[in-house]
C-alpha cells in the first residue's frame, strides 16, 4: 500500500482546448473574413472589378495596387474579393441544394427499401461511372457557358454522393431498437423518418456539406480555369488563375487567386473536422 | 503489503505459485484524471488451479486479466505491484519479452468470438500461425496438431472444418476454434474473460465442460471472468470476489456460496434468482445505488455506501484479511465476528384471489407464423425462406406474466414483434382483446397501441440519443391525445418518472448520461406512458448487471400489482423466467415445445428440450450442482432454413425415435394445464 504512484506529466487544459478547438477557429475565421469582405466588397474594394486601365497593367505589388495588377490593368485585390462572392455563392447552391436533394431522396429510399431504393441506387451508380469532373465538363459544355449553367452541371454531380450517404445513415438507425419503439407507439413513417432518424443521421451530414463546399468550390474553379465557368470578365478565381497561366514573370496575377482557393479550401476543412467532433453525442459528453 | 504479507502466511505449505500477482495497480490516465480501474490487486495462482473471478461491470476484473496479459493500451498504464510468473516479473518486461510469454506461456480467450478471429484468414491459418510463431512447430506439423485440437474441442468434422472462413462458424463453434488457438501451445495458464457471456445457456454448458476438461486432462491453470456466479463456480475451485478495483473476498466456492463473508459478495448471491430455489415472492433482494466512481473511490470501505450492515468502523478502509486457511474478507463486519443474515424477503402475496375471477384471455395466437424470403443465391437458385414463426398457439390471460423461452433463433423476438405487429405475419390469426389484428393496417392498429406497449432488450439503442427523456416520454403522449398541451404532458411525465424511481429533474437530460439500469427505467416508463395493459418485454434485463436485473425485475412486478398489467416476458435466462413468470412457453426453431405453469415445468419437464434447457442452467452453489441431473445437450440448434423432418428437436434429442423422424408431434395436454409436443412425454 505504500507504493509511491508516479504519474506522468499530462497536457495542461489550455493546452488540450487549443488542440481540440484551435484548428476549426481558426477555419471558421478564415470563412468569416472571406464571407465579409464578399459580401460588402463594393465598399471595401479600391477600384471597380471590370475597370480596364492597359497603361497600368501588369504593375507588381505597390501601395496603390496591393495584389498588383493583371493583363489589362485590373486590380487584383479587388478582382479577388469580387471572385469570393462568384464561388463562395456557387459552392453553397450546389452543395446545400444537392445536399438537400440527395438527401431526401437516399433517406426515404432506404425507409421504405424495395424498388425504390434499387432504383436510386443504380441512379447513383450511373453518375459514379463518370470521372465528377469530367461529367460536369460535358454537362456544362452542353448546356453553354455562364456561373448558372455550370452550378446546374454541379448540381447533377452533386447530389449521389449525398444519396448514398443519407441512405447508409438511414439503414444504420433503422435497424435501432428506437425505431421499433416509435413504430410500437404508433407513429407514422413520415414521423419516424423526419424527427427521428434524420436527427440522428444529420451528423455526418453536415460534416460532407461543410468538407464538400470547399471541395465544391474547387470544382467549380476548376471548370471556370478550363473556360467552363463564368463568362468574361465577371471576376472568378479559377478563371483569374488561367489568365495567369502563362504569366511566369508576374506572379502575383495567378498567385492571389490560387491563394484565395486554398485558403477557402482549408478553412472548410478545418471547420468540418471541428463539427465533425462537436456533433458526436458521445464526445460531447466528455 | 501488510495484507499481501498475511495472506502469504494464511497459504503456508503450498508450493511456489505460477503466478503471484502483489498489489496490481492499473489506472487509465485520461484527461479528467486516473481512473483506478484495479486498485491494489493481489492473489495467487498454483499451477493446474482454476480461479474465477467475479464482480459487475466496472469492477476491474477484464482489466485485472489484460493486464496479466499486458494487452493495455495508452490511457491505461501499469502504475504499481507487480506480476511475478514463473520468476519474472510481467510487470517490468518490455514488449519483445512479453511477446514471448504471450500465447506461448499465457493464453487468452475473449468475450466476443465473432470479433476475436480474423474474418479474411481460414482457421487453419490463424491457428498455424499461432503456433509457428512461438517456433514450437513446423507449419505441416502444426496443421496436424490443428486438426487434433479441433477434434479435442468437439468440432464435428474437424478435417474440413480447418479450412474454413470464421464466418462459417456460429459462435459456440468460434469459442471451440479461440480455446483450441488458446491451448495450441500448452501454455501453463489460460485467461478466460466471459467467454460463455455471448453463446446460448445449452453452448454455454458445453464450453465450459471443455474448459473444465482441459484443466483436468492437461493441467493447464484457468482464470475465468465471468459476472455469473454460477459459471464460476461449476469450474473454479477458487473464485475472488472484484468490487471497484479491489478484491473484497477470497475463498473455495463450497464457502464462499453458501456462507458470504462480505457483504457485496452476499449481495451479488441474492439479487440473482436461482432456478433450483422455489420463488416466495418476485421481489429480489437488491442494494441501493451505483457501483462508486473509479476517478474517486470513496474514503474507506468503498462499498460502505451500498451496504446494509455499515457500521462506523466502516469509514476507515479495511483489509484484506484472512478468515480461516482458505478464505479473505475485506470487512469490518465480519472480520469483527459480525454475520451477514439471510435477506427478509417480503411475504408471498394471495395472487390466486386475483386471478381466480375467470380469466381472460387478453391475446390469442392461434397458428402464427412468419417466413422471413432470403436472397436468392444464385439468379436462378430456388426461393428460400427463413421460418421464424412456425405455427404458434398461444393465449395470454389477462393479469398474468408468460414467459418465452429458447435458445437464441428460436423465434423468440420475432414472435414479440408478430404481437405487437412490428412484422406482419404470415399466417395465422392474433386476436388482441377481442378485435383480429393479424391483418390491421399501422392506422387501424394505432388506436390499440395504447393498450400494448414493448420494453426492448438494449438500454442502449432503444432510446433516441437525439431527444431529451422529456421529448421521449411526451411523444407518446402527445400523439395519442392522452394529455392535453405542454403543461399537462408535464405532469405526466413526472409522474411516469417518479413511477420507475428516476428523479424529475431527468426531464432534461439526453440517454447518454444515465447509466443502463436507468435507461431500461426510461425505456419501461415510456411504454407505460400510454397506460397499457398488456406490456411485452423482449429480454429486458439480459444486457444489465445482476443487481441492475434484480431492480428491473422488482420494478416490473412492482407495477404489475399496481397497475395490473399483463406481462409477455422473453428471456433466456431460465432462472428469471421461473422466478418471474406464471406460465411458460417453450419454444424451439419457430414450434412450441412445451407451455406449463412455471413450477410443473421446473418441477416436471415433460419434453427433452425443456429437460435439457434446466440442467444446463448452473446454480451458484457446486453442493447443489453435484447432486443435480445433468442431461447434456448435444451440437447446435439447425438451422431455420431447413429444419429437420419431423419433430424439429429430433437431431439432439437424447430419446428420438425412428417416429420423430416422420412425424411431427402435435400440442397435447399431457398433465395439468401442461402441453408438450412429444411422442414421448417425459421419457427423460
Amino acid at each position: 500500500m505504500s507504493d509511491v504512484v508516479i504519474l506522468p506529466a499530462m497536457a495542461s487544459p489550455r493546452a488540450r482546448r487549443v488542440r481540440r478547438y484551435g484548428l476549426p477557429i481558426l477555419g471558421a475565421g478564415i470563412i468569416l473574413a472571406w464571407a465579409l469582405a464578399a459580401t460588402f466588397a463594393p465598399w471595401i474594394c479600391p477600384y471597380d472589378p471590370n475597370f480596364v486601365d492597359v497603361a497600368q497593367r501588369l504593375r507588381p505589388p505597390s501601395a496603390a495596387n496591393w495584389l498588383g495588377t493583371d493583363a489589362l490593368g485590373r486590380d487584383v485585390l479587388t478582382r479577388v474579393i469580387y471572385g469570393a462572392r462568384t464561388s463562395l455563392s456557387v459552392g453553397l447552391i450546389v452543395v446545400l441544394l444537392g445536399g438537400a436533394f440527395g438527401t431526401l431522396l437516399g433517406a426515404a429510399a432506404a425507409y421504405v427499401r424495395g424498388w425504390a431504393e434499387e432504383a436510386l441506387m443504380r441512379a447513383t451508380d450511373l453518375v459514379f461511372c463518370f470521372p465528377p469532373i469530367i461529367l460536369a465538363m460535358a454537362i456544362a459544355a452542353a448546356l453553354g457557358i455562364g456561373a448558372v449553367n455550370t452550378a446546374i452541371a454541379m448540381l447533377v454531380v452533386w447530389w449521389p454522393k449525398f444519396a448514398r450517404l443519407a441512405r447508409s445513415l438511414v439503414i444504420t438507425q433503422r435497424s435501432m431498437e428506437y425505431v421499433e419503439a416509435a413504430q410500437s407507439i404508433g407513429f407514422g413513417p413520415g414521423h419516424i423518418l423526419v424527427r427521428q432518424i434524420i436527427p440522428n443521421a444529420v451528423g455526418p451530414l453536415v460534416v460532407l456539406v461543410t468538407l464538400d463546399l470547399g471541395n465544391a468550390i474547387l470544382v467549380f474553379a476548376g471548370l471556370s480555369f478550363l473556360g467552363l465557368g463564368v463568362v468574361p470578365p465577371t471576376p472568378e478565381w479559377g478563371a483569374m488563375v488561367a489568365e495567369g497561366r502563362e504569366l511566369v514573370q508576374q506572379w502575383w496575377v495567378a498567385t492571389f487567386p490560387g491563394l484565395a482557393i486554398l485558403t477557402v479550401v482549408m478553412g472548410f476543412n478545418f471547420m468540418g473536422d471541428g463539427f465533425r467532433d462537436w456533433l458526436d453525442p458521445h464526445a460531447r459528453s466528455r | 503489503m501488510q495484507e499481501a504479507a498475511d495472506l502469504e502466511a494464511a497459504k503456508q505449505g503450498d508450493a511456489e505459485p505460477l503466478l503471484r500477482v502483489r498489489d496490481l495497480r492499473t489506472w487509465f490516465l485520461t484527461d479528467a484524471g486516473p481512473v483506478r480501474a484495479v486498485d491494489g490487486v493481489s492473489f495467487d495462482l498454483a499451477a493446474g488451479e482454476t480461479l474465477g473471478i467475479v464482480g459487475e461491470s466496472g469492477s476491474g476484473k477484464s482489466v485485472c486479466a489484460k493486464t496479466i496479459m499486458r494487452l493495455l493500451d495508452p490511457p491505461a498504464k501499469i502504475v504499481g505491484g507487480s506480476i511475478e510468473f514463473r520468476g519474472r516479473d510481467l510487470a517490468k518486461l518490455d514488449e519483445e519479452e512479453v511477446r514471448a510469454v504471450r500465447g506461448r506461456e499465457i493464453a487468452m480467450v475473449f468475450q466476443d468470438p465473432m470479433t476475436s478471429l480474423n474474418p479474411v484468414l481460414r482457421i487453419a491459418k490463424q491457428l498455424v500461425e499461432a503456433m509457428t510463431a512461438h517456433g514450437r512447430f513446423t507449419a505441416a506439423a502444426a496443421r496436424t496438431r490443428a486438426i487434433d485440437l479441433l477434434r479435442r474441442m468437439g468440432v464435428a468434422s474437424a478435417q474440413a472444418a480447418v479450412d474454413r472462413y470464421p464466418h462459417q462458424f456460429s459462435g459456440g463453434m468460434r469459442q471451440r476454434v479461440m480455446l483450441a488457438m488458446g491451448v495450441s501451445n500448452e501454455p501453463a495458464l489460460l485467461i478466460a474473460d466471459e467467454p460463455t457471456t455471448a453463446l446460448d445457456v445449452t453452448i454455454q454448458a458445453q464450453i465450459l465442460e471443455l474448459l473444465r476438461g482441459l484443466n483436468a486432462d492437461l493441467g493447464t491453470a484457468v482464470i475465468l471472468i465471468s459476472h455469473d456466479l454460477g459459471v464460476i463456480a461449476n469450474v473454479c475451485a477458487r473464485i475472488l470476489v472484484m468490487y471497484a478495483g479491489e478484491v473484497v473476498e477470497e475463498g473455495a466456492p463450497e464457502d464462499l456460496l453458501t456462507d458470504p463473508r462480505h457483504p457485496y459478495t452476499w449481495a451479488l448471491l441474492h439479487a440473482a434468482p436461482r432456478i433450483d430455489a422455489e420463488a416466495e415472492d418476485r421481489r429480489l433482494v437488491t442494494i441501493e445505488g451505483q457501483p462508486p466512481d473509479p476517478r474517486a473511490w470513496p474514503e474507506g470501505c468503498r462499498f460502505r455506501a451500498r451496504c446494509p450492515f455499515a457500521i462506523d468502523k466502516c469509514a476507515e478502509h479495511p483489509d484484506l484479511l484472512p478468515i480461516d486457511a482458505t478464505r479473505a474478507s475485506r470487512c469490518w463486519v465480519t472480520q469483527a465476528g459480525g454475520a451477514l443474515h439471510e435477506p427478509v424477503r417480503p411475504q408471498p402475496q394471495a395472487r390466486d384471489a386475483a386471478t381466480a375471477v375467470a380469466p381472460q384471455p387478453l391475446l390469442e395466437v392461434r397458428g402464427l407464423s412468419k417466413h422471413f424470403p432470403l436472397p436468392r443465391e444464385t439468379l436462378f437458385a430456388e426461393q428460400r425462406v427463413l421460418r421464424a414463426v412456425d405455427g404458434v398457439d398461444l393465449d395470454v390471460m389477462a393479469g398474468e406474466t408468460v414467459g418465452l423461452v429458447g435458445e437464441s433463433g428460436c423465434g423468440k423476438s420475432t414472435l414479440a414483434r408478430l404481437v405487437t405487429r412490428l412484422h406482419e405475419p404470415t399466417g395465422g390469426s392474433i386476436r388482441f382483446a377481442g378485435s383480429d389484428i393479424t391483418h390491421a393496417t399501422q392506422a387501424e392498429i394505432r388506436p390499440l397501441r395504447r393498450r400494448m406497449q414493448m420494453i426492448f432488450q438494449d438500454p442502449y439503442a432503444s432510446l433516441n440519443p437525439r431527444m431529451t427523456v422529456g421529448e421521449i416520454l411526451t411523444g407518446p403522449l402527445l400523439l395519442h391525445r392522452i394529455v392535453d398541451g405542454q403543461a399537462a404532458a408535464r405532469t405526466r411525465v413526472e409522474e411516469l418518472l417518479g413511477l420507475v424511481g428516476l428523479p424529475r429533474q431527468s426531464m432534461q437530460r439526453f440517454p447518454h448520461e444515465f447509466s443502463g439500469g436507468q435507461r431500461q427505467r426510461i425505456s419501461i416508463a415510456r411504454a407505460l406512458a400510454l397506460g397499457p395493459d398488456f406490456v411485452v418485454a423482449d429480454e429486458p434485463i439480459s444486457a444489465l448487471d445482476v443487481n441492475i436485473q434484480a431492480q428491473i425485475i422488482n420494478l416490473m412486478v412492482d407495477l404489475q400489482e399496481r397497475l395490473g398489467l399483463t406481462y409477455l416476458f422473453i428471456a433466456h435466462d431460465l432462472a428469471v423466467v421461473r422466478h418471474v413468470c406464471d406460465r411458460i412457453v417453450v419454444l424451439y426453431l419457430g414450434k412450441v415445445m412445451e407451455i406449463g405453469r412455471a413450477a410443473d415445468l421446473f418441477a416436471r419437464p415433460l419434453h427433452p428440450y425443456t429437460r435439457t434447457l434446466i440442467s444446463a442452467a448452473p446454480v451458484p452453489d457446486p453442493r447443489v450442482e453435484r447432486t443435480r441431473r445433468h442431461v447434456p445437450l448435444k451440437g447446435e440448434p439447425p438451422s431455420a432454413m431447413n429444419p429437420p423432418s419431423g419433430c424439429r428437436f429430433r437431431t439432439r434429442c437424447p430419446v428420438a425415435e425412428e417416429r420423430c423422424a416422420v412425424e411431427m408431434p402435435p400440442l397435447l395436454p399431457a398433465a395439468d394445464g401442461q402441453l408438450v409436443a412429444c411422442h414421448f412425454p417425459g421419457r427423460i
